[in-house]
């Protein structure tokens, strides 16, 4: 291969790298600050960069033109499967999918994501959001992480498996789920089931979830049949014969890509909102308008509050959830002029193309007005304004998202208004797993408006 | 006033629908292919702000304005 390697700052064989991944490259690097390698791989070699994760050449394009060859690959290319490992353990060794992914995702869209689905998602995430606030005081402390992952766990579990399962959880799932999320050590592109403390950790969380589900299943299968209207997608998987442990890997697979996503945008949004208290008092204005007339929270989800929305948008190009997408070459593939060999990882950075300085100009400031009409920066630059990626593997479930993220600020922002506890710059991501997750603490304090 | 084209991008359309919402009489379905059909590729100046908001809300970023 051609393609320049970008240098590297952490040597693979220091003492302070553990030794399951000495001499693998990159790896030991991704582990700590993966951020700062992606963007250094643009900066020394431009639009297309390498670099190795143990066996792995893995080869990074950002920029429109690359990305969009990238993203308009066809699957039996650029296969998705096979470029995250770390996720295997998590959905679970013995769980294997009839479908392809590209046909669950036909089949979530179909079933859970359907746009005459949406309205009652939102009567259903409004809920969510209420009982989740019904027992804060006039004033109080929450953290960011723990708030929106419980909110997101309810949220997701009631609009894509159904009501009647999201009734019997409780807040030890979101404890589970996010010991799952922390499983996700890039260790796993030497081995995903190394003995290592967070892997044990994430085995001991799936057994504690399946045990969950079959308590559910047990009770479900003693209650016997119920009317077709009070089922869930639990009864039907029940119905066809499927144990426990092969339906909690569905459940997390499902749940997975709608949950730390949301979270963390959820938490960016608000820190971010902390962070520019004029921005802040705009989006509050413009709620305070539109819900003026006492409509619904369902109702205007669905619809267009443009400057929160230009505040989310934002908050996603600064801090997309997923900072690097992953495909595994399956026959040596032309890009820009360069041959891609078979086996090869191919990967584009949301991080790293969502600050691309000519596309979005001052690209590390907060500044909502960029997707205001004629700018419509993500518009603009739909090859590289990719949080949610691109093309036809684009995230199914984004308007689901924009619209949980409509709701939740419509009911949290006019019923009460936030402070940081901390200094602002003090809210970080925690980089160290493939799963970004906000580190603790990462605390506000609400005070109940007087309206 | 200068016209507008309304183009779709199949290769990217993941058949959500929305801009059906949006501009019924602008946006048609092919089912068998489960892709976006443009019924009107040059809509009238009064159909301008509907479009625009599809285009805005398309899930798939699959359509774009061209002024001519």
């Amino acid at each position: 291969m051609n393609i320049p390697e970008v240098s590297m700052v952490l040597d693979d064989q220091s003492a302070e790298v553990p030794a399951i991944i000495k001499g693998t490259g990159h790896l030991p690097e991704m582990r700590v600050d993966p951020i700062g390698l992606f963007h250094r791989v643009r900066e020394e070699c431009g639009d297309v960069g390498r670099f190795r994760l143990a066996d792995k050449q893995v080869v990074l394009v950002t920029g429109a033109e690359a990305n969009e060859a990238f993203f308009r690959a066809p699957d039996d290319v650029l296969d998705q499967a096979a470029a995250y490992p770390f996720m295997t353990p998590i959905f679970g060794k013995g769980v294997v999918f009839d479908a392809s992914p590209e046909e669950r995702q036909q089949m979530l869209k179909n079933q859970a994501l359907r746009g005459e689905m949406m309205r009652g998602h939102a009567q259903t995430i409004e809920g969510e959001i209420r009982r989740m606030v019904a027992d804060w005081g006039d004033e109080g402390e929450v953290d960011l992480l723990d708030f929106f992952a419980e909110l997101t766990i309810y949220t997701t579990s009631a609009c894509l498996i159904g009501k009647p399962f999201r009734s019997q959880l409780d807040s030890s799932y979101a404890d589970v789920y996010h010991r799952l999320e922390h499983g996700t050590d890039a260790i796993a592109y030497v081995d995903p089931y190394a003995d290592i403390e967070s892997f044990r950790v994430r085995d001991q969380a799936r057994e504690e979830l399946v045990a969950k589900v079959q308590a559910i299943v047990d009770a479900r299968v003693a209650r016997g049949e119920v009317p077709r209207e009070e089922r869930d997608l639990l009864d039907v998987l029940i119905a066809v014969g499927m144990d426990a442990d092969y339906i909690t890997g569905i459940f997390i697979s499902m749940m997975f890509a709608g949950h730390h996503t949301s979270s963390g945008t959820a938490s960016w949004a608000m820190i971010e909102l902390l962070r520019h208290p004029d921005v802040m008092a705009d989006v509050v204005a413009e709620l305070d308008d539109l819900y003026a007339d006492g409509s619904e929270v369902s109702f205007q989800a669905l619809r267009s509050i443009p400057v929160l929305e230009s505040a989310l948008k934002e908050t996603l190009r600064l801090h997309p959830p997923l900072i690097i997408l992953m495909r595994v070459v399956q026959e040596d593939f032309e890009l820009l002029g360069n041959t891609i060999p078979a086996g090869t990882v191919l990967a584009a950075s949301p991080r790293v193309s969502n600050r691309i300085e000519a596309d979005f100009p001052k690209a590390d400031e907060f500044d909502p007005d960029r997707y205001v009409d004629p700018r419509q920066e993500d518009l603009q630059n739909r090859w590289t304004w990719i949080p949610f990626g691109a093309g036809k593997h684009r995230c199914v479930g984004n308007a689901f998202a924009m619209m949980q993220m409509k709701a939740i600020f419509s009911v949290i922002l006019r019923d009460f208004e936030f402070e940081p506890v901390q200094p602002l710059d003090s809210y970080q991501d925690d980089f160290t797993k493939m799963v970004i997750q906000l580190a603790q603490p990462a605390k506000v304090r609400y005070r109940r408006r007087t309206r | 006033m200068s016209g507008y084209r309304v183009v779709a991008d199949t290769g990217l359309c993941q058949g959500h629908q929305l801009c059906q919402g949006e501009a019924p009489d602008v946006f048609g379905f092919d089912r068998d292919a489960d892709v976006v059909v443009v019924l009107v590729e040059n809509p009238d100046e009064s159909r301008r702000a509907d479009v625009a908001a599809a285009v805005k809300y398309c899930p798939a970023f699959a359509l774009s304005i061209e002024e001519d």
